[in-house]
């Protein structure tokens, strides 16, 4: 077979998939770019006369939205504190579950891999449950121990905190199976030569298990920072962005001026927003895999 | 025996499938036919009803779908929360029911998505809707440029539920008409309570609603919008009396000026904490249930104090209406079921069920309605109500407005420089509208 006749195939082949990727990707990635230089709202929807090209007026408008700082704020702040939590969480169950010390590892491995399998939604209608101020186990499990019942998701200061909990609770497991075989990669004998030289556990770890495991740390590392950039569900689901808007999120107040108010030319700017936030940090990311090779 | 007649039994047995193929055949003829024919004599119509009415209105449907073999309604609930966007999207999806539940609020913006059937036509031709039973302000809300859109299911309006005994140990018999006198028993409460060293908030207005705010400026006459709505007149005389006389409970600290203190609003009112708040008629079942059992006689309804001498003070029409789709391929059917809901005999019996009041005048006559001591006050207020302005942006103000209330109500800002900025934030969101006004689309 001629290279052309190969390529040709290839392209035979690869064309469901691309034209999938194309309808539901690009176009509608391209129409939302579009949709964000106009003024595409309520009064659109009903008659396409009423649609304007505004340039970057959108754009402009979000930086003068006080709203949009605080959702970047809350945004940040989830994934600033979210994000290495859960990585530290992780690789804490991870080294464990590891830990020739553990028993029926296999059946821990299942448990705390459940939340990541088990739907958002009623994930977080059960923790909402557990957040009750009145009758929620959490007070109740506090209570036992003489604290003053919390108001969890109703606190302006502590609804972020209680998100980042369970959102913590919910991804875990996932990084933690990525750094078992981050940890499963590492040579034996490297911990055994340590053992023999007489380093201690924690001169073993700073030496031997984080350096070994950068490459996956710095995957699971910005992996979970972008996909927490796009926190949505969980607020959505136990806070509405509220108390104060304490806990509105970027693509909350997108969801919000998009399907509630029905701007949707503001609401496709704020995603391009965002899409700008998430490539840089993606391009930290790079930067940061290609010093580590 | 042996081949021949192997062969013999075999035509035998094709012979016989062939016959049954026959009856099978018959059957599915006769099967499909009578399903075609139920086809064409029953009607469905999809019906999309919202929160607790949602499921309530059930029991309804049953007795419609009685009287009228024909049609079958099918009804999907929808949480409150989500029906807004959920509507929006089956408008954009083309995919909206036959017969919707809208919060009256809402009409503006399925009008101005041309999305809702003018109703005038079926209204005319009916026998149990009469639109002159209906209270007027509550009506006002469905016609939109003088088009008939929605019919009301039933109607919410805000008034003052108080402490009988609070007030009367104040002086006040009955309770005050006018904001002013108001205020005078909110002070002598305050004063009495210090005396007895307890705390009292007289007059609990939360900072995160606006209700008693567009209230308070509808009662000063406000015009909310000019220009044709395409501008906001907040910070015009009369809105700013409306947000001065709010401060000043605040400042005299007739309110507490926070959401924490209040935690438990049926407790709050049962240890005396509150005197007067402004809420509507879900709390008649709510008081009437968590109100400390010793007090059951101790708290009343009022309508609204006015700002002028005119009594009850206007408030507003709140509630919902049924409206029809333009899409809807079933209008007839679907006014059938508008016309049966909305009928006095079935507003009595969902008033039974769930508690909400009656649109029709007639249908508050009724025992069930005249016995409870609560409803009288929602029947004198019923009677003066205004509609909001009726643009789409309008829920979005009103959320925004709330975050001034907060402003105000924690002194962050002056009232003149809090409505100064609110009147651009709602120039902005108005700004399509004055495009539009401006082109002569509108």
């Amino acid at each position: 077979m001629t290279s052309n006749a190969r390529t040709a195939t290839a392209w035979i082949f690869l064309s469901p998939a691309m034209a999938v990727i194309g309808i539901f990707f690009v176009i509608p990635v391209l129409a939302a770019f579009v949709l964000s230089f106009t003024d595409f709202d309520i009064y659109s929807l009903g008659n396409w006369n009423y649609i304007r090209f505004i340039g970057f007026q959108n754009y402009l408008r979000i930086l003068d939205t006080p709203l949009f700082w605080k959702a970047l704020k809350n945004t940040f702040y989830f994934v600033l504190i979210g994000g290495p939590l859960s990585v530290a969480v992780s690789l804490g169950t991870a080294m464990m579950l590891n830990s020739k010390l553990a028993k029926f590892k296999s059946l821990y491995r299942t448990i705390y891999f459940l939340p990541v399998v088990s739907s958002l939604i009623a994930v977080a209608i059960i923790w909402r449950y557990l957040y009750h101020p009145a009758h929620g186990l959490l007070n109740y499990v506090l209570s036992t121990v003489g604290i003053s019942p919390v108001d969890w998701l109703g606190d302006p200061a502590l609804a972020m905190p209680a998100i980042i909990i369970m959102a913590v609770w919910k991804n875990f497991g996932y990084n933690m199976l990525i750094f078992i075989a981050g940890l499963q990669n590492i040579p034996e004998d490297l911990y055994e030569a340590a053992h023999l030289d007489g380093a201690s556990w924690s001169q073993q770890f700073k030496e031997i298990t984080l350096p070994m495991l950068k490459p996956t740390t710095v995957f699971v590392v910005m992996i979970t920072i972008i996909g927490y950039f796009q926190l949505f569900a969980e607020p959505y689901v136990m806070t509405q962005g509220g108390p104060l808007n304490s806990t509105t999120s970027i693509v909350l107040l997108m969801y919000e001026q998009g399907f509630r108010w029905w701007s949707m030319g503001y609401a496709a700017a704020i995603a391009f927003v965002l899409f700008i936030i998430i490539l840089f940090f993606t391009l930290l990311q790079m930067l940061l895999q290609r010093s580590v090779k | 025996m042996g081949r021949s007649s192997g062969i013999l039994s075999f035509v035998d047995w094709l012979n016989q499938m062939i016959q049954r193929l026959h009856y099978i055949v018959l059957v599915l003829i006769v099967f499909a036919s009578g399903c075609t024919r139920q086809d064409e004599k029953i009607t469905t119509i999809k019906f999309w009803g919202m929160g607790n009415e949602g499921e309530m209105v059930q029991s309804l449907i049953k007795e419609f779908e009685r009287r009228n073999p024909t049609i079958k309604v099918e009804v999907q609930q929808i949480p409150w929360t989500a029906a807004h966007e959920k509507l929006l999207t089956a408008f954009a999806g083309g995919s909206t029911p036959d017969v919707c539940q809208l919060g009256n609020t809402w009409l503006p913006e399925f009008t101005v998505l041309n999305s809702l059937e003018p109703l005038e036509p079926f209204v005319q031709q009916s026998a149990l809707t009469d639109l002159k039973d209906i209270f007027p302000g509550v009506l006002k809300t469905n016609i939109l440029d003088s088009v008939l859109f929605g019919i009301p299911w039933y109607v919410d309006t805000r008034l003052v539920y108080y402490r009988k005994d609070i007030l009367k140990q104040a002086g006040y018999a009955e309770f005050p008409k006018t904001w002013k006198d108001v205020l005078k028993a909110s002070k002598i409460i305050q004063q009495q309570a210090k005396a007895k060293n307890t705390v009292c908030y007289p007059f609990f207005l939360p900072t995160n609603e606006w209700v008693p705010a567009i209230v308070l400026g509808m009662q000063s006459g406000g015009n909310f919008l000019k220009d044709k709505d395409s501008q906001g007149n907040f910070k015009g005389k009369q809105f700013t009396s409306a947000f001065t006389l709010m401060s000043e409970i605040y400042r005299q600290e007739y309110s507490p000026s926070g959401m924490q203190l209040i935690t438990n609003l049926y407790n709050s009112f049962s240890d005396g904490l509150i005197a007067m708040y402004i809420t509507g008629p879900w709390n008649i079942g709510e008081f009437s249930r968590r109100i400390a059992p010793e007090l059951q006689n101790e708290w009343m309804t009022a309508p609204m104090p006015s700002m002028d001498s005119l009594s009850p003070g206007v408030s507003l029409p709140l509630g919902t209406s049924l409206a029809i789709f333009r899409k809807s391929e079933h209008k007839g059917a679907a006014w059938k079921l508008i016309e049966f809901l909305t009928s006095v005999e079935q507003s009595i019996e969902f008033y039974k069920i769930t508690g909400n009041l009656p649109p029709r005048r007639s249908a508050w006559q009724d025992s069930a309605l005249a016995s409870n001591i609560y409803i009288k006050a929602f029947y004198q207020q019923l009677q003066r109500v205004d509609p909001l302005p009726q643009v789409p942006e309008w829920e979005q103000i009103v959320i925004r407005l709330q975050t001034y209330v907060e402003y105000i109500a924690t002194g962050t800002m002056t009232v003149d420089a809090a409505l100064k900025q609110f009147d651009g934030e709602v120039d902005v969101m108005l700004e399509k509208r004055r495009w539009m006004v401006e082109k002569g689309m509108k």
